[in-house]
């Protein structure tokens, strides 16, 4: 019961990661089609620019506030002068330049930062607080809660504001978006902004108990698109059960099964999504948009 | 059924045939294929106009060309006066340019009000709920259904959605691409009753149809557009009359 409870606590931890991740990834590609897979490389640059600038003498809320706008800064240079320029490229094109993003992201964050693992001190100690026999880490709990406050913030700009709404507009049909007065250039540039923030903060959340490094962002994707896939991409709310899913599979397989395998089961998933239903379990809308 | 305005009763003063929407000249191409040839086309203030033309002859071109929604390679676009021909589209909504694109293009999975006030996204004014209002009592079924996603409303009801969102911009001017297209005939009468009715309210209406007859019947002046070329122009009544315009568009 102990250990159940034990892998559930880690599993919640790093799904809430992945769940972050895979937001990202929903919400650029409902207003654009492009599925950002330089959506890791902002998890990192929040974690990174933290660790550098409280290294350089800031205070820690104060860094983590300066990477989280340094990050948006680099998501919206991103749309801007990759993305934007590419307009009415295809979808594999603009796949690519966004790998291509990724690696460059990563060799500059090799340059301007190090070559080193960071820790981030954690935000409220390291006494774990024992539940039922398992122990948690109050960092945990800082990330568990940070997701679900950023997903309660998500859910109103969505649902309450007006430029919430010309988002999902623009994702439901774009020629009417323009047709109506929204700009949907905007509406791109900012879901770029939206999710690099999103994954700065996630990053920052768990540098304290995964450690960050210049390269810790290609995983991170790659497990948060699995989570988008499973989820159903597009689906924000698939996306974060994708997410938490993956991450409760890896907990428990890590420790049922073998650690060593931990990072593969992210990929078994995304074939056996690919595989047996590829609209994911909250069912896509359909993929050709006309 | 509504009172329909008909052709007989006396037109709301017009304010002297002010120049609306000028379109001189333009032309547009998807790639190679040129769409639109030169295409010239006036609306004055108070008017329905409408150009008709078979499948692929120009006419989606052209309002998306005004709309701003498509490339132009040559020609202009004048609206009260002022060059808006490379202008953003939501530029022109901002100077009372409002479509009605083809196939409706609603927000499907957004609430009937969600895509009314959608419609008003440009405007800042408090006057936003009272519009709604307004749409609501010249589609009474859209307020019974107003918190329910758009996707579920039937053609017809996608179709004076539609034109309720176009309307909640307070357009100059609203672009109506085959209004008709895949609705039932009584549908099809309502929807051009309504359309007529507009002009009552100050709006003024291009109005783009396959439906040469009903489309004509309604209008004040009429363009016949052929392979991106305007081939007829004049009158809505002189032309329902003319043997060419009948014996190519009108089946008689």
């Amino acid at each position: 019961m102990a250990e159940l409870l034990q892998f559930i606590f880690s599993g919640l931890t790093v799904g809430a990661v992945y769940a972050l991740v895979a937001l990202g990834f929903t919400i650029i590609y409902n207003a654009s089609d492009v599925v950002n897979f330089a959506q890791g490389e902002f998890v990192m640059l929040g974690g990174m620019a933290t660790v550098f600038l409280a290294a350089a003498g800031l205070p820690l809320p104060l860094a983590a506030i300066a990477a989280v706008v340094i990050t948006v800064a680099v998501g919206l240079g991103l749309y801007l002068f990759a993305i934007k320029p590419a307009r009415g490229a295809s979808a594999v094109t603009l796949i690519i330049i966004t790998i291509g993003a990724s690696i460059a992201l990563r060799g500059a964050a090799q340059i301007v930062f190090d070559k080193q693992f960071h820790r981030l001190p954690s935000f409220s100690g390291d006494d774990p607080i024992h539940i039922l026999g398992a122990t948690i880490l109050p960092q945990s709990l800082w990330v568990i809660g940070g997701a679900g406050v950023i997903l309660a913030a998500l859910w109103w700009f969505f649902r309450v504001t007006l430029t919430g709404k010309a988002v999902l507009a623009t994702a439901a049909n774009r020629l009417a978006a323009s047709l109506v007065g929204i700009d949907t250039r905007f509406v791109v540039g900012l879901s770029f902004a939206l999710s690099a923030g999103i994954g700065a903060i996630a990053g920052i959340l768990v540098a304290p108990i995964t450690l960050t490094s210049y390269e810790v962002g290609t995983m991170l994707a790659l497990k948060g698109f699995a989570a988008a896939m499973l989820g159903g991409m597009g689906n924000p709310i698939g996306a974060v059960a994708g997410g938490l899913l993956i991450g409760l599979l890896e907990a428990f397989g890590a420790g049922y099964l073998s650690s060593t395998y931990k990072d593969a089961f992210a990929f078994v998933v995304i074939l056996l999504v690919l595989f047996v239903m590829p609209g994911g379990l909250f069912g896509a809308r359909s993929v050709e948009r006309v | 059924m509504p009172e329909t305005p008909t052709r007989e009763t006396p037109m709301p003063e017009t304010p002297m045939q002010e120049t609306l929407l000028e379109v001189a000249d333009l032309a547009s191409a998807y790639g190679r294929v040129k769409a639109l040839k030169g295409v010239s086309v006036t609306v004055n203030a108070g008017e329905i106009v409408s150009l008709v033309g078979g499948n692929g002859a120009g006419k989606t071109t052209l309002l998306r060309a005004i709309s701003g929604v498509q490339p132009v390679i040559g020609g202009s676009v004048r609206f009260l006066g002022e060059d808006v021909t490379r202008l953003a589209p939501h530029a022109r909504v901002d100077r009372g340019i409002a479509q009605v694109p083809e196939g409706r293009q609603i927000f499907a999975p957004l609430s009937i009000e969600d895509n009314l006030r959608l419609g008003a996204y440009r405007r800042r004014d408090d006057a936003i709920a009272a519009d709604m209002e307004a749409v609501y009592e010249l589609f009474p079924m859209l307020k019974a259904r107003r918190a329910t996603p758009a996707g579920g409303l039937s053609g017809g009801q996608q179709q004076m959605l539609a034109m309720g969102r176009a309307l909640m911009s307070r357009p100059k001017l609203l672009l109506l691409d085959e209004p008709s297209m895949g609705l039932a005939p009584i549908l099809v009468d309502q929807i051009f009753e309504i359309i007529a009715s507009l002009k009552q309210r100050g709006v003024t209406v291009f109005l783009v149809e396959q439906n040469a007859a009903a489309a004509l019947s309604i209008a004040d002046r009429g363009y016949v557009i052929e392979t991106g070329k305007i081939a007829h122009e004049g009158e809505a009544a002189s032309l329902l009359a003319d043997d060419r315009v009948r014996a190519a568009y009108l089946g008689i």
